[in-house]
């Protein structure tokens, strides 16, 4: 068993400030690094012409700190806290919320919160709140992965209450049609997120965790890695393309999380993000 | 890949024989509109009062810019996507819109709709506006500011790099 330990919320305040300062104006470079592999190699007249602009987009973004879309996101928050993790100085709601005012205002991050959804729809000034997901251990230490994701991905994203008993095959074509349906509107190459178990909310937000994991990284069960190959295959074979204009990778990974279900379910979450893949994680 | 230079605004969009996959070299002015603008547009249209702008000069730009940064000519800009304006797409092309910029594809419906008039539907690469906002030589609020990312803005492009999707 872990020993209590004190971590002090400024540690936690700047990690996260140094985190969102990075993250608005870089995508993940190994998102970049992908793209730019496949823009040499791309015959494609179109499709390479696209991928030279965003990775020639994003050495500029970063060198000059603009965003490298102007769709700044909703910020999305995975915390796993140790039990045994005393914060002092502040709470952690708290610390991100003073984050993200601070940061909304002095990086110019544009205001893509409405505060009711469907009657006023009006626009918050500081992006707060952010979707926070909590998790509990029973370690000392905190850990933050965050990530800004934009609307257009988000819109095509879909969850699906399959049948107990559907097959390999059935998963295959409902994770397949998502991306290929989503077609330009998500802004490929993407990136998915895969939830297969859990239930309606759980597989969900697996969906999501999926897509702030390590670029490409293989699932541990050579099963489901293999899946994760099958489906990024079929993906590019059906050849949406860059911005769905039919040339070019249409995604680039597909990560699969799972969890246990009951008897009688088999949820599954697609949840898409844009080639503008903005996150990072640390731990303090 | 044929890359055409062009001026807005394009009366005779049939003379230029532009291609879907040829890229265009936009300039000229754009005006930014999305979601909440759209609506607005519409009921303008519908209550019989007139249109602020002339919709067959310059382009809708689907587009909501982050905010302008100190010292800056503009924020971030980029495209939103088009299908959610599929709804009141009609009507203003009926009113003169003749140049759509955004990302993504057309309902079948919009897309017949945008080739009977004779209009341009353009996209531009998503998740790219650090390289977008330096084709970008004027940029001014417009109309209904109140609504931040959504409101009208007036935009001066220069080579604005698009690529033809519908015509």
């Amino acid at each position: 068993m872990s020993l209590p330990r004190r971590i002090d919320s400024h540690d936690l305040f700047n990690a996260i400030r140094d985190g969102l300062n990075r993250i608005y104006c870089q995508p993940d470079p190994a998102v970049i690094s992908m793209i730019r592999k496949l823009a040499i190699r791309e015959q494609g007249h179109l499709a390479k012409d696209m991928l030279k602009a965003i990775v020639e987009n994003a050495d500029i973004a970063a060198r000059e700190g603009i965003p490298c879309c102007q769709d700044t996101g909703t910020v999305v928050f995975f915390i796993e806290k140790g039990e045994r993790a005393i914060l002092v100085g502040g709470d952690i709601e708290d610390t991100i919320n003073k984050v993200l005012r601070l940061g909304w205002y002095r990086l110019s991050l544009r205001r893509s919160l409405v505060e009711e959804p469907l009657f006023e729809r009006e626009i918050i000034p500081d992006t707060v709140p952010p979707m926070i997901h909590w998790e509990v251990n029973t370690g000392n230490q905190i850990n933050v992965t965050m990530g800004l994701k934009g609307g257009g991905a988000e819109n095509m994203s879909r969850l699906q209450m399959m049948s107990a008993t559907a097959t390999v095959e059935q998963i295959k074509k409902v994770v397949v049609d998502t991306v290929v349906d989503a077609g330009g509107k998500a802004c490929p190459p993407v990136i998915v997120g895969v939830g297969i178990g859990g239930n309606f909310e759980s597989c969900a937000v697996m969906a999501k965790r999926a897509l702030f994991e390590e670029m490409g990284r293989a699932h541990p069960d050579p099963r489901y890695a293999a899946l994760e190959q099958e489906i990024l295959t079929e993906i590019n074979r059906w050849g949406r393309g860059v911005m769905g204009m039919g040339e070019g990778p249409s995604a680039l990974a597909v990560h699969i999380k799972t969890a246990p279900c009951h008897i009688a379910s088999l949820p599954l979450a697609i949840n898409l993000d844009c080639h503008a893949h903005r996150h990072t994680s640390f731990t303090l | 890949m044929t890359i055409h230079k062009l001026t807005l605004p394009l009366p005779d969009i049939g003379h230029l024989k532009l291609q879907p996959g040829d890229k265009i070299l936009l300039s000229g002015t754009l005006y930014t509109a999305r979601d909440m603008a759209h609506k607005r547009l519409v009921a303008l249209i519908n209550s019989e009062e007139p249109l602020p702008w002339d919709l067959s000069q310059g382009a809708i730009f689907y587009c909501g810019p982050s905010p302008v940064p100190k010292g800056k000519l503009c924020g971030a800009v980029g495209p939103t996507t088009s299908a959610r304006m599929d709804p009141f797409t009609p009507l203003l092309l009926d009113h003169g819109l003749k140049v759509m910029l955004g990302k993504g594809e057309r309902s079948p419906e919009i897309a017949a709709a945008i080739r009977a008039h004779g209009a341009l539907y353009i996209v531009a690469v998503g998740g790219i506006s650090a390289l977008l906002v330096r084709h970008v030589t004027g940029f001014e609020p417009f109309l209904w500011t109140e609504l931040g990312a959504e409101a009208v803005y007036k935009m001066e492009v220069v080579d604005f790099p698009c690529y033809v999707t519908i015509v």
